[in-house]
């Protein structure tokens, strides 16, 4: 047993009660009736709620609901957060009711989805908030029976006193236990007397989503709320000029037509906050086809912006300039200046012995390069909020990954203070990392304040596609030194792209070699990026392991093997410091997936692949069989084995692992996103490919490694390392090495 | 603008919409249906099927005027009680990650088992391929289609 402080105070829980309201959503209205979906089926309504803290009410009945503090987006936090508190509440699963929290900083910290960190960083504290309700509740029960409380136990939502053969449901002591002060220490279970964590329990919003309730941002509806789009320049690097509404304005349905300044000159911007085009028109109506009818009779001109350069408030509290080049981008030459700009601008990040020694005395150098172009999110629910501004106060709703964040840019831009901002949180239709970037509320706020309506904002899918916060685009040169006996002598990794470098320099191999060089360069661009699943880690990943396939090859050595070695080397006599790998964890999850696969016994006719990597605190390694069937690859399995820790719900988490699998191999097969003149060439899903049912793997087997290390995250780790396996697993299978992402694309950039 | 009478899971409806106005929008802004999802309106990734009579139709690119009284099902509608062997199949098989496209993808299965009853998982894959899931659920997709056959 653990003894854990309870780090938050009485004040809290109290205050939760203001907070109550939620009941908003569109057929969301169960308070109005008398049944209650749980994960597993109707429960009774109970008569009074007693909040035991902020994650947590129990009412008399027994019947318990759960406030799922982080933003959900596919990664299936509502189901498994909540099972942490209900683990340590020690309850029925099926008497659980879950609500996915609003925005509230004095309850919850870090509700974010971002950086495949809700569990990890969430761990502890939903632990605690159900350890702390499961004492109070013995407490109020040993008072009731006039015994110790040391001899008050619980089983799945009942209390017992064994002695006197007492009992109880939570239910009839949760008024009672609801008045009593916090414990300031709380005992938290046994990692073998878990019941609920480490057992599979499926989607709480299920049977919604099979049934098509409302949940999405998209689905949201207010009385009298209007509909918003906006129409942004059409290509980054240009602005709005003029524009001539008289059509858009005649048509029916057809509210108001104006320009809006999402972000004015004089505003601080953060680091979420995205500034591509911050002059927007906006066109608002009754009915969604209406307006998207509208904004097709807009006549606009646009012209090039100038050069703009602004701090920028940055994730971990540093200001920064960001630079906005002016000018009209092309991929060709984004192509031409990749391949060459990492001589001239590259900078060391990283350098262990003596590598440039090394390098000449070699017998032989390898040296390869890689690329991946610039991707758009495509979440399968477009960008969207709602936002009701008066006089007072802001309330928004909708699908964003940042509400803690984007409160503070919203109370900036309204000139609002925090408190009189309410930010509530719908199921999110996709994340992937652009739903960080909440510059839609800002923008729904201001249109809504500019109203005096209440409005909901929708980007088409066009609108998506063209104003996004995407994949930069990348590009890696890596080298190998070899002596005579095929010995590695050194490696070299300069990496860099567009607008930002991808490397890490203190991953594997760093820390393995001898003599290591490691490089990174930038290139300026207008066009936003931002984080996308696993970002960096998305292109680097698969550059690295396609790389060391190769060299393998060229040492004549097993590629499970040779990696093996080095992670040997890396943990028994690591070179350099700060090395950002556990060498056993890593070499664990190759073990497990070499094991797994029947690793060297492939079927004749297979062309298989490896690759493993490390983000994200989590371990993931893949093995890839691919068959070629009249010229094209078909992906028969892939194997995967994963150290993430402690697996909370092991059918979601294996659902996550093949949804990251299956989204690699498709981004870098098929996807990319191209520019001409500053205007992204494709806007829809048309001429953007994702990948599609045929071409996903016929079978995805996912293994875990068992062990009782606190849980780290899943929902980025998986995505990396396939395009490495991808990589490999075409190569064995068709004879052709393939360098430059998409795979499958026209483009094979000169490598 | 003009009045359309609409069979839709089962009931009549009447809407007075323009003419030109996709099934889509009317469902979702219209009559308050909105398990029908946008992703990209012309017909290219499946988050709006709904079957007309018996067939999967993307109702982002079906014009209101065309339907006449042709039954429409949406995912409110495929079954009373979300009981259909699909919707069961959905949920043994925990397939949704974020959930957006599922319920294109369960109405696409449900004209393909109306079709054909048994399907191998080629033609599983052509059926489905016009549906995408980012979240990358296809291999769950089949398998609980596979599953939903066998009910
Ligand atoms: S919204 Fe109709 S097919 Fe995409
Ligand atoms: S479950 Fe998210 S798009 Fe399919």
């Amino acid at each position: 047993m653990t003894r854990i402080k309870t780090s938050y105070g009485r004040r809290s829980f109290i205050k939760t009660t203001v907070l109550a309201g939620g009941g908003m959503m569109l057929g969301f209205s169960w308070l109005a009736g008398c049944k209650l979906d749980s994960p597993n089926g109707e429960l009774a309504l109970p008569e009074n709620w007693y909040e035991l803290n902020g994650f947590l009410k129990i009412g008399e009945n027994g019947v318990v609901t759960i406030m799922s503090p982080n933003p959900e987006i596919g990664q299936n936090v509502k189901t498994s957060m909540p099972m942490i508190v209900a683990e340590e509440l020690d309850v029925d699963w099926k008497q659980v009711i879950v609500e996915q929290a609003p925005l509230n900083t004095d309850i919850f910290t870090r509700q974010l989805a971002g950086g495949s960190q809700s569990i990890r960083q969430g761990w502890k504290s939903l632990r605690m908030a159900g350890a702390t309700a499961r004492h109070m509740l013995r407490q109020a029960a040993a008072q009731a029976w006039d015994v110790p409380l040391e001899e008050v136990t619980t089983e799945a939502g009942t209390l017992v006193h064994e002695a006197s053969g007492k009992k109880a449901g939570y239910g009839e002591f949760a008024s009672a236990a609801a008045n009593l002060e916090v414990p300031e220490e709380v005992e938290l279970k046994d990692l073998k007397d878990f019941k609920i964590i480490g057992t599979s329990r499926r989607n709480v919003d299920g049977k919604k989503i099979v049934t098509g309730q409302p949940l999405f941002g998209l689905d949201y509806k207010r009385e009298g709320m209007l509909i918003a789009m906006i129409e942004h320049p059409p290509a980054f690097g240009m602005k709005l000029k003029s524009y001539d509404d008289s059509a858009a304005r005649a048509m029916p349905g057809i509210v108001d037509v104006f320009t809006i300044t999402s972000y004015p000159e004089d505003y601080e911007l953060q680091w979420c906050d995205t500034s591509a085009f911050t002059e927007l028109l906006v066109v608002v109506g009754k009915s969604t086809w209406e307006v998207m009818q509208a904004k097709k009779a807009l006549k606009t001109e646009w012209e090039v912006a100038p050069e703009k350069t602004k701090e920028v408030l940055q994730f971990w509290g540093n200001k920064q300039p960001v630079k906005s080049p002016s000018g009209l981008e092309n991929t060709a030459d984004h192509i031409a200046n990749l391949a060459t700009a990492g001589e001239k601008l590259a900078e060391v990040v990283r350098k262990d012995g003596d590598p440039e020694a090394a390098f000449k005395k070699a017998a032989r150098i390898i040296e390869r390069s890689y690329s991946a172009p610039f991707l758009a999110h495509n979440t399968m629910e477009p960008m969207n909020f709602f936002a009701h501004v008066t006089e007072d106060k802001a309330e928004l709703v909708g699908p964003v990954q940042t509400p803690e964040f984007m409160e503070k840019s919203v109370s900036a831009r309204l000139g609002l203070p925090l408190e009189k901002i309410d930010i509530q949180m719908t199921r999110q239709g996709g994340g992937f990392g652009r739903r960080l970037y909440g510059h839609f509320l800002v923008e729904a706020a201001v249109i809504s304040q500019k109203l005096k309506a209440p409005v909901k904002l929708i980007y088409t899918r066009e609108d998506d596609m063209s104003f996004g916060n995407y994949r930069p685009a990348y590009y890696a040169t890596y080298r190998a030194a070899l002596d005579e006996n095929n010995n590695l002598l050194a490696f070299h990794v300069r990496a860099g792209g567009i607008p930002e470098s991808p490397l890490f320099a203190n991953r594997f191999p760093a820390g393995a070699v001898d003599n290591y060089l490691a490089e990174g360069w930038a290139i300026e661009s207008n066009i936003t990026i931002g984080a996308f699943r696993a970002p960096r880690s998305n292109f680097i990943a698969g550059a690295e392991q396609s790389f060391l396939d190769e060299l393998a090859e060229e040492m004549g050595k097993d590629p499970i093997e040779f990696r093996l070695e080095l992670m040997e080397r890396a943990k028994n006599n690591p070179v350099g410091e700060n090395n950002d790998y556990d060498p056993e964890r890593y070499a664990g999850v190759l073990k497990l997936v070499r094991e797994k696969s029947d690793w060297g016994n492939e079927k004749p006719g297979v062309g298989r692949g490896v690759s493993a990597y490390y983000c994200h605190n989590s371990y993931v390694a893949q093995v890839m069989d691919i068959e070629m069937k009249n010229g094209k690859p078909v992906i028969q399995k892939v194997h995967c084995a994963v150290d993430c820790g402690i697996v909370v719900n092991p059918d979601a988490a294996t659902n996550l692992v093949e949804g990251g699998t299956v989204d690699g191999i498709g981004h870098a097969m098929f996807s990319e996103l191209t520019f001409k003149d500053g205007a992204p060439e494709q806007k829809n899903f048309d001429r953007y490919r994702l990948i599609r049912h045929s071409e996903a793997p016929k079978s995805i087997e996912v293994h875990f490694v068992e062990n009782d290390i606190d849980p780290t995250g899943l929902g980025e780790p998986p995505f990396p390392p396939i395009m490495g396996a991808l990589a490999n697993a075409l190569y064995r299978a068709s004879g052709k090495r393939v360098y430059h992402q998409p795979f499958m694309g026209n483009r094979q950039m000169p490598g | 603008m003009a009045k359309f009478n609409l069979s839709i899971n089962g009931k009549q409806h009447e809407v007075d919409v323009d003419p030109s106005t996709p099934m889509l929008w009317v469902l979702r802004d219209h009559l308050d249906l909105v398990g029908t999802k946008y992703g990209c309106g012309i017909a290219q990734c499946g988050a709006c099927t709904v079957l007309l009579g018996d067939v999967a139709v993307r109702s982002c690119s079906l014009p209101v005027s065309q339907v006449g009284q042709q039954k429409i099902t949406t995912i409110e509608g495929l079954s009373e009680n979300g009981d259909h062997p699909l919707q069961l199949a959905w949920l043994e098989n925990d397939v949704p990650q974020c959930g957006y496209c599922q319920a294109g993808q369960i109405m696409n299965a449900a004209a393909l088992l109306k079709a054909n009853p048994n399907p191998t998982d080629e033609e599983i894959e052509a059926a489905m391929n016009g549906n995408i899931c980012r979240c990358g659920t296809y291999t769950r997709i089949k398998k609980a289609i596979k599953a939903a056959a066998q009910m």
